[in-house]
């Protein structure tokens, strides 16, 4: 810190080269000013702060239902996973910033592209960690469920999807953290309010202090969603702990 | 012994490679009967296809001819009239030990409270009373292994199949495991069906010992243990039966 502080206040351009009191400034500065449209009372950094939240939870919600529910068909049918799986492995390594141009045209600026930005980021890593922990489910526990007289609804719902859970959370963590990134993307280009917002338009002004004050946000607010993520983990693999 | 339970009728199983044809024979014309209630121990080599006439007999393996029957009912498919023990437990680490037990009961829509009761007699009769709510994770190998007898008997099924359940366990636990299971049979007069390894285990459990022959599988000979329970390690007749059934055993392996 105290590197950084001298650093920068030897090279003498705080426009580029912000030290960490400017930066504590500008996050009273940006507490301070009016939010964003719509959101006058929460301040311009808290404001901002919760619209990418909610896009975030908003997009990652998506996927996480899309994903969990797509996984599990094509992790348990192999018939599912032969006609489904080409489809998805083209899709796959198309980058999420790929589809900025495409999410624009169709749903134009703020929330609706950022969320399906985030969907697009957050579903295939959900989806492959599903499949994943389906497909794994030890055979053993299959017969076992079978000669204790369950159909095979019955092993799905009991015995498939409890064995897929920590594959399943897994993916879960990886999509929350690649939603975080596709929201800054998607706010850097294709919107006029949050926290990607928020810092591309400090960058246009010349204010880094204020940019790094947003960067800063942005990590705090990833990791807190990351800790509550691992919070309900813990909750719901309790057995696996001990 | 008050009529058969289980017959296996002239049973055969081939195993097909996935690519190209090459096959292997599992079993070949493999004969036995078994009466109401009777502890049958099955020995061999590994290999002998023990594991491969269990899965028959549960359901979950399909014979490539001849036919399994039930009380005169022939096997097609699994089913909660045979419960199923493995070595290695096989329980659902997410369930905790009243869990695993009341799985069976559960897929069959048994009334909640009928459930629970039937959990809690069979908890206590493989003595784990009091450790209900404990999770797979916190238990020991012997402790697991008595989870899955009583996850099997929780279905009060007509026959207990048993594939080695004892052999990942240490000798003391082993010994400790084979007496109280000989307790639980004398309670339920289960028809119990045991896959071992070790000639001594067969012996000191079972009412016959059936030595099997590998390479195709089939049955070699039959042994009756005409000895009163509870055997004694040390006892003449004990070890005399016990080489006798080692040494026919080993022949096959030469």
């Amino acid at each position: 810190m105290l590197i950084w502080e001298g650093a920068a206040l030897l090279s003498n351009l705080p426009q580029l080269f912000p030290t960490p009191v400017s930066v504590i400034v500008a996050l009273g500065q940006l507490l301070a000013a009016p939010g964003p449209p719509g959101m006058a009372w929460a301040g311009e950094l808290m404001g901002n702060t919760l619209i990418s939240l909610w896009r975030v939870i908003a997009g990652f919600a998506l996927a996480a239902v899309t994903g969990v529910f797509l996984g599990i068909i094509i992790g348990w049918w192999r018939n599912a996973r032969d006609l489904l799986e080409p489809v998805i492995e083209i899709l796959r390594p198309i980058p999420p910033l790929a589809w900025i141009p495409l999410s624009m045209l169709w749903f134009g600026l703020g929330f609706k592209p950022a969320v399906f930005l985030i969907w697009l980021g957050a579903f295939f890593p959900i989806l492959l960690n599903t499949v994943l922990g389906m497909e794994n489910t030890p055979p053993k526990l299959i017969e076992v469920a079978k000669t204790l007289g369950a159909g095979p609804w019955q092993i799905l719902i009991k015995v498939g999807v409890p064995s897929a859970a920590p594959s399943i959370m897994a993916g879960l963590r990886i999509g929350i953290g690649i939603g975080w990134m596709c929201l800054v993307a998607a706010e850097l280009t294709g919107s006029n309010s949050g926290l990607g917002y928020m810092i591309m338009y400090y960058y246009s002004t010349m204010e880094a202090s204020k940019t790094v004050a947003g960067m800063l946000m942005i990590g705090i607010a990833g990791y807190l969603m990351f800790i509550g993520l691992k919070k309900l983990e813990d909750k719901i693999l309790f057995w696996k702990a001990a | 012994m008050s009529g058969r339970k289980l017959i296996i009728d002239g049973v055969s199983k081939t195993f097909m490679e996935k690519r190209g044809g090459a096959s292997t024979v599992a079993l070949r014309d493999f004969n036995l009967s078994i009466g109401d209630g009777e502890f049958v121990c099955l020995v061999g080599s590994s290999g002998c296809g023990k594991t491969t006439l269990l899965k028959l007999v549960a359901g979950l393996e399909h014979a490539s001819s001849g036919a399994i029957y039930i009380d005169g009912k022939p096997v097609i498919a699994p089913g909660p009239d045979r419960g199923l023990v493995f070595q290695d437990f096989a329980l659902f680490p997410w369930r905790d030990v009243t869990g695993n037990v009341v799985f069976g009961p559960e897929v069959l829509k048994v009334p909640l409270a009928e459930r629970l009761r039937t959990a809690e007699r069979c908890i206590e009769l493989v003595g784990l009373s009091g450790s209900g709510h404990k999770y797979p994770s916190e238990l020991s190998g012997g402790m697991k292994q008595r989870v899955a007898i009583a996850r099997a008997l929780a279905n009060d099924p007509e026959v207990l199949l048993m594939d080695e359940p004892f052999g990942s366990l240490d000798a003391q636990t082993r010994y400790l495991m084979q007496k109280d299971l000989l307790g639980i049979w004398n309670v339920d007069r289960k028809t119990i069906v045991f896959v071992t390894h070790s000639v001594e285990e067969a012996v000191y459990l079972a009412e016959r010992v059936v030595v099997m022959k590998s390479g195709p599988g089939a049955v070699k000979s039959i042994y009756p243990v005409n000895l009163s329970y509870p055997r004694r390690l040390t006892d003449n007749v004990f070890i005399a039966l016990r080489e006798r059934i080692t040494a026919d055993i080993a022949e096959e392996v030469a």
